[in-house]
């Protein structure tokens, strides 16, 4: 793949036909300067000149970035979900069948002393039915019955300092302990199984992620080095002439740098539209739970992150290739 | 100005191929280096662009040993050498102008100052008004002339020319001689790698002959 045009190629001046005026160091400051802005623009012209090369590298990198962004926010999501149930930490506890309502009563006094605990409720045996009735639908059922199965229930609700998970296991233990209780029982266990599964996905996605940003770093080295190859002999000429290699990666890191910013873009547009058409579904859903429960999409902050990432990953990549094979390209 | 003190190069499937070479340019001096095919002209030619290293002996340039500079000083030193190949070695995606500013752009110098120099270049060689042209639509003659141009664009102390007439006819190949022998008369060291006995003999200068590695004349 040569680019060797017989005819009449476009025009593609390595010297910016910029209007320098001041002395020597300021002509100099600005050849710096203009050689950045011509590398710069040049390697964003080389891309666009080879459209169809361009599209299958960005897109295919930017399938990886998408992917990471993906997991990431799907755990940010199911963290963000957990977060409004955790509030919800009360202990529950159904006393014996032989505990009378009065005795009942001063067990809530006594409890009620504990400063770990915030607020205490009573429901004796015909609220705890009557409330059963009407949450379970089985009203025909229960009527059926003779005398009230259902325990007397006192619902603790521990302080907030009281929060975590192991001060609710001790204060649950110490309720436990009273003999009027028969359980003390905490909906916390599954909440625990749930954090542990977001920590575990959490620590998923930081594996797949580094993985898919190395294969960022490896498609773009590649990406570097074919090029690189493609303009041998105008690396060759240049070095003849009295190029650092500093000179001649310039361009080429430039490339990189591009290559990671388009993927960076088309990147976040992938997982914004993923989104977008998860989203209707997900408000949905969310209504039918009575869920106060929105879709986190992507914030600003993560968005200019994600761009600069790639872009990062692109300069990178294309850094690594080019110190190694630049050592080993010589002239002849 | 370049001054080869004992050198050998020796390849490892090509055995010994220059052989205790020693010889001294002057500044200003014009020389032509010739001898057969395979005599070590081109590997000659290699380690005084410090494209390839001697494997024994000292190489000085400007004063230098440059025998054994490091790889980040090779291409402040290049920029003192004005090199023209057989090839021409010109970029054909690019225009004359930007081939002859080429040298320029690498050292790092404003737009200014190549413009200036690059004119002063094309004028020398007598090019001046193809700058926008490309090298393929230019004839052979014209090509080697940009190549020319663009080892002179830097004022460099020396040019070294690797069968520059190669691939040109006796009338055009005498013009080149012709512009060599004006940079000759401004300062310039000269030299000039050739199998052409004809047109050497026609110049009257030093002549280094090589022959199976080993210097026998100059």
């Amino acid at each position: 793949m040569k680019r060797k045009r017989a005819v009449k190629p476009e025009p593609r001046p390595e010297v910016p036909q910029n209007k320098v005026a001041g002395g020597d160091f300021i002509d100099k400051l600005h050849a710096y300067r203009d050689l950045h802005a011509h590398a710069f623009f040049s390697s964003l012209g080389r891309l666009v000149d080879k459209p169809f090369t361009t599209a299958l590298t960005v897109g295919v990198l930017a399938i990886s970035i998408a992917l990471a962004a993906c997991f990431y926010l799907l755990v940010a999501n199911i963290e963000q979900l957990t977060g409004t149930i955790e509030s919800s930490n009360q202990i529950s506890l159904f006393l014996k069948d032989t505990v009378s309502e009065a005795e009942a009563k001063k067990l809530v006094e006594k409890i009620s002393k504990n400063n770990e605990v915030a607020e205490i409720k009573l429901i004796n045996k015909a609220q705890a039915l009557a409330e059963f009735k009407v949450n379970s639908g089985l009203d025909a059922a229960l009527d059926a019955l003779e005398g009230n199965p259902l325990p007397i229930v006192l619902d603790v609700l521990p302080t907030p300092a009281q929060s975590n998970t192991a001060a609710l296991q001790k204060l649950q233990q110490a309720l436990q302990h009273y003999p009027e209780v028969d359980e003390a029982q905490m909906d916390m266990q599954w909440l625990e199984r749930m954090q542990s599964i977001i920590r575990l996905a959490e620590r998923a996605t930081r594996s797949i992620s580094i993985l898919l940003g190395l294969g960022v770093l490896f498609i773009t080295g590649n990406t570097i080095r074919l090029e690189l190859h493609n303009r041998r002999e105008e690396v060759v000429i240049a070095k003849l002439v009295g190029a650092t290699n500093r000179f001649i990666q310039r361009p080429f890191l430039y490339t990189g740098f591009w290559i990671g910013f388009l993927s960076g873009v088309l990147a976040w547009f992938i997982v914004t539209v993923i989104m977008l058409l998860l989203w209707r579904s997900v408000e949905n859903l969310s209504l039918l739970y009575e869920g106060s429960f929105h879709l986190r999409f992507l914030e600003y902050g993560e968005s200019v992150f994600l761009i600069l990432l790639s872009s990062s990953l692109g300069v990178a990549g294309s850094w690594a290739v080019l110190a190694y094979q630049l050592r080993q390209l010589r002239p002849e | 100005m370049l001054k080869f003190d004992n050198v050998n190069k020796r390849y490892a499937d090509a055995g010994d191929v220059l052989i205790n070479i020693s010889f001294h340019l002057k500044r200003g001096e014009m020389a032509f280096l010739t001898g057969h095919s395979g005599a070590g002209k081109s590997t000659l030619f290699k380690l005084i662009a410090l494209i390839d290293r001697a494997s024994r002996g000292q190489i000085f340039f400007d004063g230098h040993d440059v025998s054994h500079a490091e790889d980040h000083r090779i291409p402040f030193l290049r920029r003192k050498m004005g090199l023209i190949f057989q090839d021409f070695k010109l970029l054909q995606d690019r225009t004359v102008f930007d081939n002859v500013a080429l040298p320029l752009a690498v050292a790092g110098y404003g737009h200014h100052e190549i413009s200036r120099k690059v004119r002063a270049a094309l004028d020398k060689v007598g090019l001046l008004g193809k700058e926008k042209k490309y090298p393929l639509t230019l004839s052979g003659g014209e090509q080697q002339r940009v190549g020319i141009a663009r080892a002179v664009v830097n004022k460099p102390p020396m040019i070294l020319a690797d069968e520059p007439t190669g691939n040109l006819d006796p009338e055009l190949a005498a013009e080149i001689m012709t512009l060599f022998t004006q940079f000759q008369q401004v300062g310039v060291t000269v030299l000039i790698a050739s199998h052409d006995i004809a047109l050497i003999q026609k110049m009257d200068r030093r002549v280094l002959t090589l022959d199976h590695g080993r210097l026998i004349a100059g």
